[in-house]
């Protein structure tokens, strides 16, 4: 038995601090069994949520020492011996109380992703499905929801403003396992993950993966085949032909495939020689400038969150600006048969 | 008190406590049946005990080995049960419980296959054919995904046929009820607070559905967790309702007891189904040492046949670590007692020397993964420490088998409902592995089923009285008016600890009577617990109501186990180690009086229908009946 110094957020929705604890850790004991002790003989008050303490159910995710982690997953004997453990809420979702924090983002995200489509005709008991094609979409019904790797996405975390388009890691895995199941009648997941649920903000930073408890290939096994089949469909010979020769309203496909914001491609002028753009979309709001409460930026970078000064037209714009996520289109010289205009300037 | 609280209300047709699988698919049920219904979850939506079983769900589909059907699984349930289920309960489970898997898949689940792409089946202990559907061995999160993304589905029918996802079924997350509310000797309504607010709400609806699981956290080891405090058992018994086999708890006789991080965990039967085998101290392989006289036809007696049986199993006999679960752990108990057991007071369980590492890997996943990140153990390298952990109780509320609607001492409380663990009678005197994920499907569908059918027979709707709301109130915010009363956690500690020693899994008459008096005091002190902290989400407070409940139910399980004076399944006394067949006729039924004290009562185990009877050979029944019964 040795006593180790813990760093404990303590507070609610208006506001808290780290408190600090001596307190008792035995052998084999994991994050989750101190934070028990500091309950019992402490703080009867700590808020902290568990169930299972076997990695099962997700509920005890919080941050130890800035990594988001599962307190029962996590071993006493993973740190130095002196090492002070630093336990604070997950960052991305309101604070409640304590380590408990506002999940309800993620079961509205879950409300949204459209559910199973039983195929039409076959009565239950009747289906029939080998091991090989049910592997694929059983990894991901593994995950046990501990919402680590929407904490831990950078597209939400601290960005609250894209809570609203984007579901998340969690979802785009749901998606994907309902596409790949051998089942579902549904034949437009990827296009709606990728036009509905936001997965075009993904750009495959692989930091969902790399927190997932039950290691879950998030990034490799699902959201890349997810992108990849959708952009192929878009490259598609066939379907490039098509949209040569039919009108628009003769292609089916047309709303579902969503213009990724990875590569920068040059414009094609609609057969009928209208704008290939998309006025209807909603753009996002650039990312404003770091400024405080009474509107200023702070004095120096260090108090920042962002490397270098503010852009004037948005902390999150690159340049060049792909061309394809603008409501903009250059017309460029039609009759000449050339290359349009639109691509790179 | 009433005045100052400001009590959110909402009406619904059927409210259902508890959002594991049981109470799922009796929302589900409702919610199909037209009815509005509300589902309250203790914990997170997703988040219930029903995640934690590993091993499978029992169904004779017959998908692997094509002799199996119901009245095959009905013989194993009966046989594990020692005869003392309620046979109507093991008949509609063993019926129905196929139809329920099926069902799952057209909801979207994904269970394991075999070549000719059916649900895989595989074997556990008690059963006689590969019966468990199963997924790896997370079968318990596979369900309750499955039942939650359903009743998601429903709510986005609901969203566009009303424009509302809760329009007709809402789950009420983190939200805990202290009291169920009458009206006269009908459910009017429930009563709780909110965790995250610590406010209070009121639900008032004519029926309401229990399936809130089991009373494990009055154990010191267990599988169980913070939610499992007899909430269910305790809320029925005040609303007049009855227990039956309190004294029956199942202790799985393979818990982690090594590192102590993770003491308590389960490790599933199946790593025994696919190979592994329990060692003493010495190395010896125990088991063959322990098979009871009713099991020797069917248990290999050497090693060698028990080995051929994983590759052969026609034409060899199973091998005694497949024996029910409470054998197992009445032998571990005795190895451990004998001083053949390790120094964390378990046993081996060996996989490692038994199969390939790949083969482990492929075969238990979660349970390599779980080994490894909890406590640093490889297990397709080195040997598992395992000894009984408290992980089951039979004993619950007494229901009718076809309605699932619960009984009192005088017939029915109209409007309640009780399914899954928090019910009895369905799994005697001991569960067989599998049986309750299967279970908790048939008599969840039932419990919603009858009780929606309940709400339109109605002619009046119950009323709530507000004097019983006040004191609800009161009863809910005493310990936070007593800043200086006992610590919740200190309380709770002594109750373990009295259940742990003394009505465990090996009772004598002595400590029984001395638990009874020990259990008495500890009521009073509970009486006086105090809470400090605000009301939101305080952990302390919230201990302090369950505290409540969990000694109510022990008070129920220690007087039950003094009163039945034989061993049998989930209730071993050492000083009446057989089972008698006098015994096996009689339930031991629970109620409260109107001081809140346990009263217990004698009834006479229903009589099983000749047909189902039928299903036995003589001499298999007369282990268990009295000569009167079998003439």
């Amino acid at each position: 038995m040795t006593v180790r110094h813990f760093k404990v957020w303590r507070g609610d929705s208006a506001g808290g601090d780290l408190k600090d604890y001596q307190v008792e850790v035995n052998e084999g004991e994991v994050v989750l069994d101190v934070i028990h002790r500091l309950q019992a003989t402490q703080e009867p008050d700590l808020a902290c949520r568990w169930n299972c303490k076997a990695g099962k159910c997700g509920s005890c995710s919080m941050e130890i020492n800035g990594m988001p982690r599962l307190g029962c997953m996590t071993r006493m004997s993973t740190f130095a011996d002196d090492e002070t453990v630093t336990v604070t809420p997950l960052r991305t979702f309101p604070v409640i109380r304590d380590l408990v924090t506002d999940v309800s983002f993620n079961y509205e995200k879950a409300r949204e992703t459209p559910a199973f489509a039983p195929p039409p005709g076959v009565a239950p008991g009747q289906y029939r499905m080998q091991q090989v094609d049910v592997d694929r979409s059983q990894e991901f019904r593994k995950c046990i929801e501990c919402y680590l790797c929407q904490n831990t996405c950078h597209v939400v975390r601290d960005h609250d403003e894209n809570k609203p388009p984007f579901s998340g890691p969690r979802y785009f895995i749901r998606a994907a396992e309902l596409d790949m199941h051998p089942l579902d009648a549904r034949t437009d997941r990827k296009e709606y993950a990728q036009s509905a649920m936001g997965m075009g903000y993904c750009n495959i930073t692989k930091c969902c993966t790399e927190v997932c408890p039950e290691h879950i290939k998030i990034t490799d096994n699902a959201i890349i085949p997810m992108k990849e089949r959708v952009v192929d469909r878009r490259y598609d010979p066939l379907v490039w032909l098509g949209r040569k020769i039919f009108r628009r309203d003769q292609l089916e496909d047309q709303e579902a495939v969503a213009v990724t914001t990875q590569h920068v491609e040059p414009l094609t002028p609609q057969p009928d020689g209208s704008a290939p753009v998309n006025w209807h979309r909603e753009l996002q709001p650039a990312l404003g400038a770091p400024v405080d409460e009474y509107g200023q930026l702070p004095l120096n970078e260090v108090l920042s969150d962002r490397v270098g000064a503010a852009s004037p037209f948005g902390d999150d714009v690159e340049f060049p600006v792909n061309p394809s996520a603008l409501n903009y289109y250059h017309p460029g010289n039609q009759n000449d048969g050339g290359q349009p205009a639109g691509g790179r300037h | 008190m009433t005045h100052v609280e400001n009590i959110e209300k909402y009406q619904y047709d059927v409210v259902v406590i508890g959002a594991g699988g049981a109470g799922l698919r009796a929302a589900i049920e409702a919610r199909l049946a037209g009815k509005k219904t509300a589902i309250i979850s203790k914990s997170l939506f997703g988040k219930a005990h029903t995640v934690m079983a590993e091993g499978g769900a029992a169904a004779a589909m017959g998908n692997v080995n094509s002799n199996d059907n119901w009245m095959v699984h009905f013989r194993d349930t009966m046989r594990g049960g020692k005869f003392l289920n309620n046979f109507r309960m093991a008949e509609l489970h063993a019926k129905e419980a196929p139809d329920r898997i099926w069902e799952l898949e057209t909801y979207g689940a994904l269970f394991d296959r075999t070549k000719d792409g059916r649900i895989s089946q595989r074997n556990f202990g008690g059963h006689e054919y590969p019966r468990l559907a199963h997924v790896g061995d997370r079968t318990g999160l596979e369900l309750i995904r499955t039942l939650q993304q359903k009743i998601v589905s429903l709510q986005q029918e609901d969203k566009k046929e009303h424009g509302d996802y809760e329009a007709r079924i809402r789950v009420f997350a983190e939200t805990t009820i202290t009291e169920l509310l009458m009206d006269g000797d009908r459910i009017a309504g429930a009563f709780g607070y909110f965790r995250e607010s610590g406010t209070f709400v009121l639900f008032q609806a004519p029926a309401i559905v229990l399936a809130t699981g089991g009373v494990g956290k009055s154990y010191k080891v267990t599988s169980n967790s913070w939610e499992y405090t007899g909430d269910g058992h305790a809320l029925a018994l005040r609303a007049g309702a009855t227990l039956i086999n309190m004294e029956f708890l199942q202790f799985h006789p393979t818990g982690m007891v090594w590192p102590p991080s993770v003491k308590g965990i389960l490790v599933t039967e199946s790593v025994r189904g696919d190979g592994g085998v329990l060692k003493n101290s010495d190395g010896k392989r125990f088991m063959f040492d322990y098979v009871p006289d009713v099991f020797r036809k069917q248990y290999a007696e050497t090693e060698a046949e028990a080995d051929r049986w994983y590759t052969d199993p026609d034409n060899n006999r199973r091998p005694p670590e497949l024996l029910p679960r409470d054998e197992v752990a009445r032998a571990i108990n005795s190895e451990v007692k004998a001083g053949r057991g390790t120094k964390a007071g378990g046993v081996f369980l060996d996989i490692a020397s038994r199969l390939p590492a790949a083969a482990i890997l492929k075969k238990l996943p979660s349970m390599y993964h779980q080994f490894k990140e909890l406590a640093d153990v490889d297990i397709t390298k080195q040997p598992m420490e395992v000894g009984p952990t408290c992980h089951y109780v039979m004993g619950g509320v007494e229901v009718d088998p076809d309605s699932a609607a619960a009984l009192s001492t005088a017939g029915t409380v109209a409007g309640l409902f009780a399914a899954g663990e928090v019910s009895g009678g369905m799994h005697g005197s001991n569960r067989l592995g599998g049986n309750s994920l299967s279970d908790l499907l048939v008599f969840g569908k039932r419990a919603g089923e009858y009780a929606a059918a309940y709400v339109d027979g109605l002619a009046s709707k119950p009323q709530v009285s507000p004097v019983d709301l006040g004191a609800a109130v009161e009863t809910a915010l005493a310990p936070l008016n007593r800043p200086g009363g006992e610590n919740p956690y200190a309380l709770h500690h002594d109750l373990q600890e009295v259940m742990g020693d003394l009505v465990g899994i090996i009772r004598r008459k002595g400590e029984l009577e001395e638990s009874l008096g020990r259990l008495a005091k500890l009521k009073e002190r509970i009486a006086g617990v105090g809470a400090t902290g605000g009301r939101r989400y305080n952990p302390g407070w919230h201990l302090a109501l369950d505290l409540r409940n969990m000694v109510l139910v022990s008070e129920c399980t220690a007087k039950a186990a003094l009163e039945r004076e034989e061993s049998r399944g989930g209730h071993t006394r050492e000083d009446f180690p057989q089972m008698s067949a006098e015994w096996r006729k009689t339930n031991l039924v629970c109620s409260v009086d109107g001081h809140g004290d346990v009263e217990l009562t004698r009834k006479p185990v229903p009589t099983m229908r000749p047909d189902l009877l039928g299903l036995f050979e003589t001499s298999e029944l007369a282990k268990y009946m009295t000569e009167g019964e079998l003439a």
